[in-house]
């Protein structure tokens, strides 16, 4: 049951970040998925992610819609709002939310089912609007809950654990996004937590719409022989292309990256994403060249991964309509509601 | 005949999309301004040019402003419907036509005046261009009319003036052709009619306004900062209308930035979204939308009611089923919104009569679905929302302070010893909430899926009733804070009349004729659900209480029966449902024929 707290134990040996927390100030509740689940691995990573950029717990929203991956959120920042909302319906919680409170730091978990089919139209509109959200895919090709039936990003020739063939072409957030217009698009292994946890903390740290597809095994109903999103054969085919290192604002940039083969993208907060590119020519700030690498390694056979694109110039949907800064509900009332006065005067108009 | 003074009606026939509104809107403003109570119905169709459309203009001395399907006189300015429009003319009456063409025979009836006017004649002489002419054709109408009913030409040019300060042109066009129709007539008919106009003083402290527009400038008074929509007549000018107060009165005069976000959806269930969203994260947030979108919504609305999450949804009733009349009114979404998603829940509704009730509710609806965190229905209809309605002017109280609910600020949230969610501390069964981005100790976990009084999740029985059973005494509990039924009780009276909504004007209207016509009753107008103690003895009073409201299948009536254990045979419906707004001579006939058969 996800209600049961972990227990809080503090190691003396566990490091505190600079605000004086540890890893374990960032979990959550005991995980109720299955033993070997991927998306386990994925909130470790989140756990670590949250855990190095030394944020309050308290100033992140944690949202999700329904499925395996949607009860995560309760797994990590016990300290945070969490809202469980409804089937594909939770970029539409973000939405609200975060143009309530653009202070908010909002983290959306969701799965191919709850992303890809049902909430298909409400994925697009969020990254149509830039909303400011990490939004996190734990892809596994499957629906879990109700006993692995095949989801849209099941890849054509995936074979069910029933034996049943996939004849139907597959949803790929990665090039959704990218079409869309998304301003951070990338795609990460759960099995990768080295590449995936510096994605995290960029994603979280952009301001806009990021958005990560981890392929995250399922490993009741979908990591058998003959599955495209199996453990074994994510980590056969799995191709970075590209490197990206999180580097915090006046922070030193270490050396360990050749001189040259280092892009710099500057964040929104004078952050830093250094990427190294693992494949030449690879430009992650380049959408067009993106899109067509990732479908030239498709077509080979591999799943490329890493964070594949970035638009340093990404302005985010609170941006776009111009809302003041801070929450909404901070705003003076007597800002808000313009008085008896002009409401006087303004009904000269209807007379 | 004798003559009627300030006491009459008339239609005008056009066809859509020729920018006859806008001489509509100037012959009812003037009649206004002339301080003699009018009311006019837009019945429009759902199409953006060249479907017949109509505009009805009733003028009464006593304030009664229902409509009114009996006209004294018609303007049959639209061919296709000659045979229809002229049909309606009472005997006696007169008919409007454009004698550009001959009279033409459809049009023919012995027992009705006719009045010909070249119309477009006089309109493609003085204009160039085939856009000019079509739309000065309107404003010359309005020119006749004005003569024929003793419109005063000073008026219908002080309003040229005003709508027109900035476009010196249109304003020259506007009163050129004004003078075209009101030249006309003067000199070839005896003006006025029988049927005209006298100056009096009985609109100065009213204002014209429709309920879409009452209802925007209600949430920003109300606070609201977060609007999410999805465009759907006739909800759509709602939101128009809070974007323009906003631009006018939330930009923030030094940075320019706005204190509010319009968020246009991809569809209701999205737009829901963003107000339960947006609610959570502690902003006044709301949706204005019409049945279909209801309908779209219920999976939400039920994940507001059972997470406890305030929305404020404004249902501008149009006629169902499925898409039924976009463009026509009804009352069709009763029973939809008081039990809107599945499982058990029930919804906090108000039930304005007008748009300033419409303004005033939009108030309490923020109060009341922040107090319960829990959704709240505004209920008008295409009538409230889109026509103009002569109204008291809205006053507004500087003292107002919004009801934020059981919310806990940081210090509160430090201060206590704990916090759950969805624990009944004060035994009123409203908890105490937090807003994200607060305070650790404040943080909880919103969800849909069943949850114990901790925020907890579970599958435990008794842990699981607790919570369902505290939520339905909470919404219960809203019944003495929803608005409080309006009553009339006159002497006399046997029977009850009960009511929702826009059919208040036919219904106050009705119970005074059917007073002076020997037959007083008494008059309730339920204003809000859950129902109060009132409606149930006001109900228990009379042995026949007659319902009236429209829809087929007696909405209202089902949920009375429903809820207040008030015995069938107590309520009769009188329903309307047409798609036209109510005549005070179908409340009357409905409750005459009923009575017969009760008595």
């Amino acid at each position: 049951m996800s209600y049961i707290a972990k227990p809080k134990v503090h190691h003396p040996s566990l490091k505190p970040n600079a605000i004086g927390l540890t890893r374990r100030d960032y979990e959550g509740a005991l995980t109720t998925l299955c033993a070997g689940c991927g998306h386990d691995s994925i909130t470790a990573a989140i756990i670590q992610a949250f855990w190095e950029l030394d944020v309050e717990p308290h100033k992140v929203a944690k949202l999700s819609g329904i499925g395996c991956s949607s009860k995560t959120p309760a797994y990590f920042l016990r300290e945070a709002h969490g809202f469980n909302s409804v089937h594909g319906r939770m970029p539409s919680i973000a939405t609200g939310a975060g143009a309530a409170n653009s202070e908010l730091m909002m983290i959306g978990v969701s799965g191919d089912g709850d992303s890809l089919s049902i909430g298909f139209g409400q994925l697009c509109h969020a990254i149509r609007r830039n909303v400011n959200l990490l939004y996190v895919l734990e892809n596994n090709g499957v629906y879990g809950l109700t006993k692995g039936q095949f989801s849209a990003s099941a890849d054509p020739g995936s074979i069910s654990k029933k034996g049943e063939t996939n004849s139907m072409a597959a949803i790929d957030g990665v090039l959704l996004a990218l079409s869309l217009g998304a301003t951070f698009v990338a795609r990460s292994f759960s099995g990768d937590k080295a590449q995936l946890v510096p994605i995290l903390k960029a994603g979280l740290k952009h301001q806009g719409f990021a958005f990560i597809d981890v392929i995250s095994p399922c490993v009741t109903f979908n990591d058998h022989e003959g599955s495209t999103k199996a453990y074994a054969y994510t980590r056969e085919h799995q191709i970075e292309v590209v490197q990206a290192d999180y580097v915090p604002f006046r922070t030193e940039i270490t050396t360990e990256y050749e001189a040259g083969a280092v892009q710099r993208v500057p964040m929104h907060d004078g952050s830093i994403v250094a990427f190294r590119k693992v494949t030449e020519d690879y430009d992650p700030t380049d959408r067009d060249n993106a899109y067509s690498h990732i479908r030239e390694r498709q077509a080979a056979g591999e799943v490329a991964t890493g964070l594949l694109y970035i638009d340093p110039n990404s302005k985010d949907m609170v941006e776009q309509n111009e809302v003041i800064a801070g929450p909404l509900y901070s705003q003076p009332f007597e800002k808000l509601c313009p008085g008896s006065e002009a409401l006087e005067k303004l009904q000269l108009r209807f007379r | 005949m004798s003559s009627r003074v300030n006491e009459f009606a008339f239609k005008i026939a056009t066809a859509n999309g020729t920018g006859s509104g806008s001489a509509n809107g100037l012959i009812m403003q003037s009649i206004f301004r002339m301080g003699i109570p009018v009311t006019g119905k837009n019945l429009f169709p759902s199409n953006i040019q060249g479907l017949p459309t109509w505009y009805e203009i009733r003028v009464n001395k006593n304030g009664y402003t229902a409509r009114t399907p009996v006209f004294d006189l018609v303007l049959a300015l639209n061919a296709a419907t000659y045979a229809k429009d002229v049909a309606e003319v009472r005997s006696g009456g007169w008919l409007l036509y454009d004698s550009t063409w001959p009279l033409d025979e459809k049009l023919i009836r012995p027992d009705v005046t006719y009045i010909g006017v070249p119309l477009a004649d006089m309109c493609n002489t003085a204009f160039k261009g085939i856009r000019e002419r079509i739309l000065m054709k309107n404003i010359a109408y309005s020119g006749a009319l004005a003569a024929l009913i003793g419109i005063d030409p000073e008026i219908i040019r002080a309003l040229t003036q005003e709508k027109y300060s900035k476009k010196p042109a249109l304003m020259d066009s506007n009163q050129k052709a004004v003078a075209l129709g009101f030249d006309y007539i003067k000199a070839n008919f005896d003006c006025p009619l029988p049927i005209h106009l006298e100056p009096m003083d009985a609109t100065k402290d009213s204002i014209l306004i429709d309920g879409n527009t009452a209802a925007s400038l209600g949430c920003v008074y109300a606070g609201a900062t977060v609007g999410a929509w999805y465009p759907i007549t006739p909800s759509t000018s709602m939101m128009e209308g809070f974007k323009g107060f906003c631009t006018r009165f939330r930009r923030d005069a030094e940075t320019g930035k706005n204190r509010y976000a319009i968020l246009q959806a991809e569809d209701e269930l999205s737009a829901i979204g963003m107000v339960i969203g947006a609610s959570w994260a502690g902003a006044r947030a709301f949706t204005p939308t019409s049945g279909p979108g209801i309908s779209l919504m219920n999976e939400f609305l039920g994940l507001a009611y059972y997470a406890e999450v305030p929305a404020v949804v404004f249902d501008v009733q149009r006629t169902g089923p499925s898409t039924g009349m976009p463009t026509r009114t009804q009352q069709g979404d009763i029973m939809l919104c008081a039990y809107a998603s599945h499982g058990d829940t029930k919804h906090i509704c108000l039930y304005p009569a007008d748009p300033r009730e419409a303004f005033e509710f939009a108030v309490n609806a923020f109060d009341l679905a922040e107090r319960y965190q829990t959704p709240v229905f505004v209920l008008t209809d295409l009538d409230i929302g889109m026509n103009d309605w002569m109204i008291p002017k809205l006053t507004w109280d500087d003292s107002y302070t919004p009801d934020r609910g059981k919310v806990l600020s940081a210090e509160e949230l430090e201060a206590a010893k704990s916090f759950y969610r969805y624990l009944d501390v004060d035994g009123d069964g409203i908890p105490q909430r937090s807003l994200p981005g607060v305070h650790p100790k404040g943080a909880y976990f919103t969800r849909g899926s069943g949850h114990n009084k901790f925020g907890g999740y579970t599958e435990d029985s008794d842990e699981y009733q607790e919570v369902l059973d505290r939520i339905g005494r909470k919404v219960q509990g809203a019944a003495t804070a929803v608005p409080a039924p309006f009553i009339i009780r006159n002497p006399g009276a046997k029977v009850g009349i009960v009511t929702v909504g826009g059919c208040h004007a036919a219904c106050v209207e009705a119970i005074d004729r059917l007073a002076q016509e020997g037959t007083p009753a008494d008059y309730m107008r339920v204003r809000g659900f859950p129902f109060s103690d009132e409606v149930v003895e006001f109900l228990n009073e009379h042995v026949t209480n007659f319902v009236v409201e429209q829809n087929r299948d007696g909405q209202m009536r089902s949920l009375l029966l429903l809820e207040t254990g008030v015995a069938g045979t107590k309520l009769k419906s009188v329903l309307f449902y047409s798609g036209f707004p109510m005549s005070a001579q179908y409340v009357i006939d409905g409750v005459m024929a009923k009575m017969l058969v009760t008595v």
